[in-house]
């Protein structure tokens, strides 16, 4: 599934100007620890979390992802967009609660893998 | 054959601003050696990893890399405080790390479980109160991984 795709039909807020949201988005993976993600997410999948710092971005570049969605309409650090443009990471924030959006992105297709 | 080559980043205790950058550039340092991705995806959990853990624990560190046409070994080394139990600090979901670092979602004391997982080789080395050394090796011969 695109990214651009998941945006449109969940009504994501983009964070990120001037990113292409044209990417393949294989799966996807929730969590709040960071070695949880880097342990367990794979290549191109959305990840779903609150955390909002600068290190999410150095996560979701190295392990490959597709993208970062905040959950709970939560306010990225102004550093952290910074960083996600430089690093062509793109983040969208969501007013859902991690549990409603996970499962609308299940009802899409999405899944762990 | 391409050339062996070898590097070293340095790192600075609690500069949570450049955390994860020496690793962001040994991976840009394999993707331009066309190092084949499932390794480079290896390298970069356990940089990654091992980088963190001088980010909030130590006082400065630095992460060294070597790579030749057989395997990639990095040693990170730290001025810092020292892990007193080696093989309790080795249990998954085990940490030491205070409440700010978990609230940012680090210490969740899957660190070094998933250095030892993302590797071929891995050894730990620390002195209490002196700092902590962190070798690993992944090997490029074969891209098979082989769990210890």
């Amino acid at each position: 599934m695109n990214l651009q795709e998941i945006v449109n039909r969940l009504s994501l807020d983009v964070k990120t100007p001037g990113l292409d949201l044209n990417r393949e988005v294989t799966g996807g993976y929730v969590s709040d620890l960071l070695s949880d993600v880097m342990g367990n997410s794979s290549g191109g999948n959305i990840w779903i979390t609150l955390q909002i710092h600068l290190n999410i971005v150095a996560v979701a570049s190295l392990k490959g992802l597709a993208g970062i969605i905040l959950v709970n309409n939560r306010r990225p650090d102004e550093d952290t967009l910074k960083r996600a443009v430089a690093e062509n990471i793109p983040v969208m924030t969501s007013a859902l609660p991690t549990f409603e959006l996970v499962g609308r992105l299940y009802a899409l297709g999405l899944r762990c893998r | 054959m391409i050339n062996a080559e070898e590097g070293v980043f340095f790192l600075t205790g609690k500069d949570f601003t450049n955390a994860g950058a020496a690793s962001s550039s040994l991976k840009g340092v394999l993707e331009k050696r066309g190092v084949p991705q499932d390794i480079i995806r290896r390298t970069a959990i356990a940089a990654f990893e091992a980088e963190m853990n001088v980010i909030i624990y130590a006082v400065a560190g630095m992460m060294k890399y070597r790579i030749s046409n057989t395997e990639i070994s990095v040693t990170i080394q730290d001025m810092g405080q020292g892990i007193p139990n080696i093989d309790l600090a080795m249990t998954e979901g085990y940490s030491t790390a205070p409440d700010y670092i978990r609230e940012m979602g680090f210490g969740s004391g899957m660190g070094l479980p998933n250095i030892k997982k993302s590797t071929d080789h891995f050894v730990i080395n620390s002195m209490v109160g002196e700092g902590t050394t962190l070798e690993f090796t992944i090997r490029l011969a074969n891209g098979d991984k082989e769990r210890a």
